[in-house]
């Protein structure tokens, strides 16, 4: 039991002011019937208790590390200064900044993000966050129905199948369905970028299509990746920037992100930061276009989100400043650089092959026997199927751990 | 005001110290030209800190902020969320720790709020609400009831509701609440049919009052065959004194950043995990995580399930720092934190009764509203003027026109976690206010007269969009 200011004597004084005589009498519009059901009760632990508890736990057998790990989630180097920035309580402990005369920071931090991402995706908009990648696409298919008039989206080349699966459960309620093939119903062709396996591929005969069909073209893409590569001419960019300076979390907190062109500010969900004039010279910024949000519009908004990863996309920007161009780019070129490597040593070897193309991080090798098998002996990499071995790196992984891993996959052919 | 990032930039300046990246070929056209700061590292340092020093969190001062829930966030909580093996974890890993630790947090909820299941997935109070409003489409559905379409909203409900009723492809209808606060019996019995689908409630409502009829209104809707949905942006009343699952309500979501300590984070990133009565626990979006003996496992069979609201699991990091307060609260802790959320709010509201006015005068929950009607009337001076005019005392503004349905609301949340000091220096400030709006209402309309900038140009902002640096800037 903590954080509690309160003494005894305070306690009386106030309920003395009050009026009450007790702390049950708060609560007499509350049914007896309630408040007489038992509660199972908890015990409460000291911070001293809770730490070792959890050392405890920490330390258990079962909690094997597993390596080469990707699909969504990487284990990208994050400098020394963006969580400890990023940690600054006036930052963390602050809430939406409804007030801007006192939330400049968060707003300016934002204001920054919009531009940066902005600047990556060659797009003109950005709102200031949504949950993750995946929820992210599902808001980009919700505007792409909102500005077409359309139900339909085809997904032109492979896409994590939890994000497959997010995308469903968000869109079917409306109605919103995945389709095969382009037609003059299709309100959004979505290209990933690199898809689920690392290929990277080009688009322009989709981004042709969805043209002549008069459907959004809408890029899922990885953020660090554009950075090395011109963005594509797409409607609406939009997915996980996780690779900008956040750790893995198990998933979560992550950060989408979504931009567009900006004849469709109207249709964008959540917040957006904009900059403007006060009543004394200065310019500051505010929460702006809030005819769209749920709190004006109620169920006409564009979308319900609310809260949203403020936190993860001032993160992700002082992550940017820090790298800067050359720093993304240094990073996305180290992470090229070790898929290649370890594309080439591993394919390689006997029984082993390495799907082909460019790949970006993730890669798929074929495998000689039992792809689970194998994944879990090398403790590496997740199964995709019986054969095929998904594996990842980035600028973390040192040639010396991928040709380990080439030592146990070499061992385990013979 | 601190200046933008990009204005520290000059040209060949760089902070990094990566080492050299080798040729490659990425086999697509090569990025022409990427225009971000170019910065040293003290540059980012000072510029950050810079903007951290134009923040007001919980940790700068006092934030009643009506709704939602402005404690305390306990150092504990960051310190544990940011040990090396959680933030490290890949989600395609198996980490026993943090499974037991999502499954510890689920029972804690399930105690709490009287559920059988809750799942953690949802990132946030309105994913929260789109996942429960998918849960009951489903049972419905499972049921064969095609038709019911229909979820009845309170007037007074967070607008949060209604759009998430819309995204999850339900009709909202609003119900009336009676004048005294609470929800209209009559208006209620009259949307009930074979179309609704549920009623949405916030209880305590956002007026800061516990729906007394709440047992009626859950058999009402039970007959109606509708299911019932808790809004838990104010469980922060409840804790230990009712529960939700006892008031009859089937599905219930709650905020993590709110009621169970995890920070706002200037926005976000939050947690809304949502609990079930046992007839839709196998609706939940999978994977669930279940223990067989000694071993926690993310379960993905569940054949009637949803389908997934998230990439993985949901916001883990936000999660670890509820675990961090539930176990050191305990059940008796959480349960003096509404106890005294509660004193606190009613004690503000005593010591400002002869200056403001209060439409719903009874005894309140973790919440009240004040009206500034007759200050408008009388002196010109808004809601907007008072919450103002309270950043020129230290302090952030409480909600503002929230609930719709009281003129000129300023609706006051103080929290357990405020000392009686810190109680009476804000009623204090507000008393002072309340004699300004008198002798000087100027001073009042035209506050902040302290703060970094003065009243932003909200028209402008809409009008001439600067949203993007490198476009406008």
């Amino acid at each position: 039991m903590a954080y509690f200011p309160h003494t005894e004597t305070d306690i009386e004084a106030m309920l003395q002011t009050i009026g009450l005589k007790s702390i049950a009498e708060l609560f007499a519009a509350v049914p007896e019937k309630l408040r007489s059901v038992k509660i199972p009760e908890f015990a409460p632990v000291s911070e001293l208790e809770l730490l070792a508890e959890i050392d405890e736990i920490r330390r258990a057998p079962e909690n094997s590390e597993h390596s080469f790990l990707g699909a969504g989630r990487y284990d990208h180097y994050i400098p020394a200064i963006v969580p400890q920035l990023a940690g600054r309580s006036e930052f963390y402990t602050a809430y939406t900044p409804y007030q801007p005369e006192i939330s400049q920071g968060t707003l300016t931090a934002i204001y920054e993000f919009q531009s940066m991402i902005c600047a990556l995706t060659g797009l003109d908009i950005a709102n200031a966050s949504l949950y993750d990648g995946a929820t992210a696409l599902a808001e980009a298919i919700g505007m792409a129905v909102s500005v077409t008039g359309r139900r339909e989206y085809i997904v032109a080349n492979p896409l994590h199948p939890n994000y497959r699966e997010v995308l469903k459960t968000h869109l079917m309620p409306r109605s919103i369905t995945e389709q095969k093939e382009i037609t003059p119903r299709t309100a959004a062709v979505i290209f990933v970028l690199p898809d689920y396996h690392g290929l990277l591929s080009d688009w322009i005969e989709y981004l042709q299509k969805a043209r002549m069909h008069g459907a959004l073209f809408i890029a899922c893409a990885d953020p660090l990746l554009l950075s090395v590569i011109e963005p594509p001419q797409a409607d609406i960019i939009a997915g996980e920037a996780q690779s900008l300076g956040l750790p893995q979390n198990f998933g979560g907190p992550a950060l989408g992100y979504l931009t567009a062109r900006k004849e469709f500010l109207r249709q964008m969900p959540g917040r957006i930061v904009g900059r403007t004039e006060d009543n004394r010279g200065g310019r500051p910024f505010v929460l702006t276009m809030q005819t769209r949000e749920q709190h004006i519009r109620r169920e006409k908004a564009t979308s319900n989100i609310c809260s949203n990863e403020a936190l993860c996309a001032l993160q992700a920007a002082i992550y940017m400043s820090y790298m800067g161009a050359d720093g993304l780019q240094t990073v996305a070129r180290l992470c090229k650089a070790n898929t290649d490597y370890a594309k080439q040593k591993l394919g390689s070897l006997p029984g082993f092959s390495a799907e082909q193309g460019e790949h970006f991080r993730d890669f798929v090798l074929r495998c000689p026997s039992s792809a689970q098998e194998i994944c879990n002996a090398a403790g590496a990499g997740m199964a995709l199927d019986d054969r095929r071995l998904l594996l990842s790196v980035t600028e973390k992984n040192t040639p010396a751990q991928i040709d380990y891993l080439a030592g146990v996959l070499a061992k385990w052919k013979n | 005001m601190e200046k933008l990032i990009f204005e520290y930039s000059r040209k060949g300046r760089k902070a990094h110290t990566l080492p050299v990246a080798p040729p490659v070929k990425f086999g697509l056209p090569a990025r022409k030209s990427l225009c971000l700061p170019e910065v040293s590292e003290i540059d980012v340092a000072r510029h950050y800190t810079g903007l951290s020093r134009q923040n007001y969190g919980i940790d700068s001062g006092f934030y009643p902020l009506g709704s939602c829930t402005m404690k305390y966030n306990p150092k504990i909580n960051e310190q544990i969320a940011a040990l090396a093996d959680f933030t490290g974890a890949h989600p395609a890993e198996n980490p026993r720790a943090l499974l037991k630790i999502l499954y510890d947090t689920e029972r804690m909820l399930c105690q709490i709020f009287g559920y059988a299941r809750f799942t953690l997935q949802p990132a946030a109070g309105a994913h929260g609400e789109f996942t429960g409003l998918l849960l009951i489409r489903a049972y419905h559905l499972d049921r064969g009831g095609v038709k019911r379409l229909k979820i009845l909203v309170p007037d007074a409900a967070h607008g949060t509701n209604p759009a998430s009723c819309a995204l999850a492809g339900f009709q909202s209808v609003t119900i009336k609440s009676l004048s005294g606060g609470g929800v209209d019996l009559e208006d209620l019995k009259q949307h009930l049919d074979d179309n609704v689908a549920g009623l949405m409630l916030t209880n305590p409502n956002t007026l800061g009052l516990f729906e007394k009829n709440i047992l009626e209104i859950a058999e009402l809707v039970h007959q109606a065959g509708g299911l019932l949905y808790y809004d838990g942006a104010n469980a922060n009343a409840t804790m230990g004194i009712a529960r939700p699952a006892d008031m009859g309500f089937d599905v219930c979501h709650l905020n993590l950043h709110k009621t169970f300590s995890a920070p706002h984070g200037g926005g976000g990133p939050g947690s809304g995990p949502v609990g079930v009565v046992e007839k839709l626990a196998p609706y939940l979006p999978r994977p669930v995580i279940d223990r067989r003996d000694d071993k926690y496992f993310l379960n993905d069979n569940l054949p009637k399930s949803i389908g997934k609201v998230h990439s993985f699991y949901g916001n883990v990091g936000v999660i670890l720092k509820a675990y961090a307060y539930l176990k050191i609260q305990g059940s008796s802790g959480l349960k003096r934190a509404s106890e005294l959320a509660v004193l606190n709010a009613n004690y503000i509201k005593a010591r400002l009764q002869d200056a403001y006015d209060f439409p719903y005068p009874q005894v309140c929950q973790h919440e009240f509203v004040i009206s500034a009607k007759n200050f408008k009337k009388q002196h010109g001076v808004t809601a907007l003027d008072i919450a103002k005019r309270l950043m020129d005392y230290g302090y952030h503004p409480p909600t503002v026109y929230f609930p719709l349905i009281v003129s000129e609301c300023l609706m006051i949340e103080p929290t357990e976690t405020e000392s009686k000091e810190s109680l009476d220096a804000f009623c204090e400030a507000l008393l002072k206010i309340a004699e300004e709006i008198k002798t000087a209402p100027e001073l009042v309309k035209s506050a902040p007269h302290n703060a970094i900038v003065g009243r932003p140009d909200e028209v402008k902002a809409v009008k001439e969009p600067d949203l993007n640096y490198f476009q406008t800037g």
